[in-house]
């Protein structure tokens, strides 16, 4: 009975508190209040008996993009505003602008959609939400009971844990073209050049000793945390997934400590890092062919081992990626470091 | 109602609430949290039907599992163009949703 209360607390609370995040004044507030979003759907979802994606939300879904969003929103915030379309505009308007625009310091943004327009939208999004909540609540019963032939073929999958089975067995091909997206974002980020644009850096802190004293203890730890979950995903919750998004949280903590600093001497370890997973996964999915004619079809006497070679170097990957795409700008050329190499050793 | 159909419903009044919100918004930021919540939406409508038979089913949580890697991707790169866009524009909008014409709608 209790449980049951606190499903449907749980539950309520969820829509209201998307609807605070999008209607709080101060846009530092509503990422705050998105975190929060985000570690309640993680406990949503440990309720569902999900811990493997549980795992991943809390770190990747509140925690990582939690620190976009913050250091996104820093970045819009206290600069001013380059005058490069304000050459024929009057001076009255650029300064209506100007109040209705984020003062520094405070991120305030009500800009909305004038008054008619929110409320002929109730409408139709009201007959949505009614439409969707019906067809979940009478969801016909599944054609192909997937669960069980899940369960039934997990023998054959090389590891115990059916989550681990579906993505880099039973579904490995999905889990090879996401490695692959991961990639692009950071390609497609890297050409947007972020770095020469003011503030377009993740701010560095420099010369705190107490975060520098946390993170060289947290580092050895998370280190550690993370080769458990990937050790820990062939037969229970875990995987190169959520050690993959513990690694990438130790990145973005070295970048921000100033312990590793991103722009990383010509690049070239930091761009093999980042490729080497799906270079990996590919490599294995095309070679296997040979033996078994078939894409991605591992001989059955060697699954375990191809998996946990797959997954290592998927994590190296996942932890890079996570970390490039929160320091955003790409490596430069000109200057030779040698920091990033400590921090790869640390992360493979 | 078992405590699936409530998970059900939420993702559902997630999804309408952000958007509404994505519509409504002209921020940016605010446009690119609303989408991001949907996913979340989205993601736990999967986890609830993982759990409708008697074995919880491992595929929809590997959807989701892989949902939540691209949907990071996905944001970050949402942002390195909003903030690109600030950068060449001066402002957080679309041009079509300029917040002096919005206001000046809203006056007359």
């Amino acid at each position: 009975m209790l449980s049951l209360f606190f499903d449907a607390v749980l539950a309520l609370a969820l829509p209201l508190l998307a609807w605070r995040v999008l209607t709080t004044r101060d846009l530092y507030r509503a990422v705050i209040l998105f975190i929060a979003f985000g570690l309640l759907v993680a406990l949503s979802w440990a309720r569902l008996d999900a811990p493997d994606i549980a795992l991943a939300e809390a770190a990747i879904g509140a925690g990582l993009t939690g620190a976009l969003f913050l250091n996104t929103v820093g970045g819009l915030v206290g600069r001013k505003r380059s005058p490069s379309r304000e050459s024929d505009e009057s001076r009255e308007v650029a300064e209506r602008r100007e109040a209705i625009q984020s003062s520094p310091g405070e991120p305030v943004d009500e800009v909305m959609r004038p008054w008619w327009v929110r409320l002929a939208l109730t409408v139709p999004i009201l007959a949505l939400g009614l439409a969707l909540g019906w067809a979940v609540v009478s969801f016909p019963e599944p054609a192909i009971d997937l669960a069980q032939q899940a369960s039934d073929n997990l023998e054959a999958s090389g590891v115990d844990h059916g989550v681990t089975a579906v993505l880099l067995n039973f579904r490995s091909y999905d889990t090879l073209l996401e490695i692959g997206v991961l990639l692009l974002a950071v390609v497609a980020v890297w050409s947007l050049d972020l770095g020469r644009v003011r503030g377009g850096q993740a701010a560095l802190s420099k010369g705190l000793p107490v975060l520098h004293g946390l993170v060289r203890l947290l580092t050895p730890i998370m280190i550690i945390v993370g080769g458990y979950l990937l050790w820990a995903g062939a037969k229970q919750p875990g995987g190169a997934f959520q050690a993959g998004a513990v690694l990438g949280a130790l990145g973005v903590l070295l970048v921000l400590s100033g312990l590793v600093r991103p722009p990383l001497s010509d690049g070239s370890g930091l761009r093999i890092g980042l490729a080497v997973g799906f270079a990996v996964f590919l490599g294995i999915g095309t070679a296997v062919m040979l033996a078994t004619g078939e894409l991605l079809n591992y001989p059955p006497a060697s699954t375990y081992g191809l998996i946990i070679i797959i997954e290592l170097f998927l994590t190296v990957s996942i932890a890079l990626t996570l970390a490039a795409l929160f320091v955003t700008a790409p490596p430069r050329k000109e200057q030779g470091s040698k920091e990033h190499s400590e921090e790869k050793g640390e992360e493979s | 109602m078992s405590p699936v159909t409530f998970y059900l419903l939420s993702s559902v009044g997630i999804f309408v609430v952000c958007l509404y919100g994505l519509i409504v918004h002209a921020h940016l930021i605010r446009k690119i949290l609303a989408l991001n919540m949907m996913g979340s939406a989205v993601f736990l409508l999967l986890t609830g039907v993982a759990r409708r038979g008697e074995l919880t089913d491992p595929v929809p949580h590997a959807m989701v599992l892989t949902g939540i890697v691209v949907a990071v991707s996905a944001t970050a790169f949402a942002l390195a163009v909003a903030r690109r866009l600030y950068e060449e524009c001066g402002r957080a909008y679309l041009p079509e949703e300029d917040p002096e014409d919005l206001s000046e709608e809203r006056e007359g």
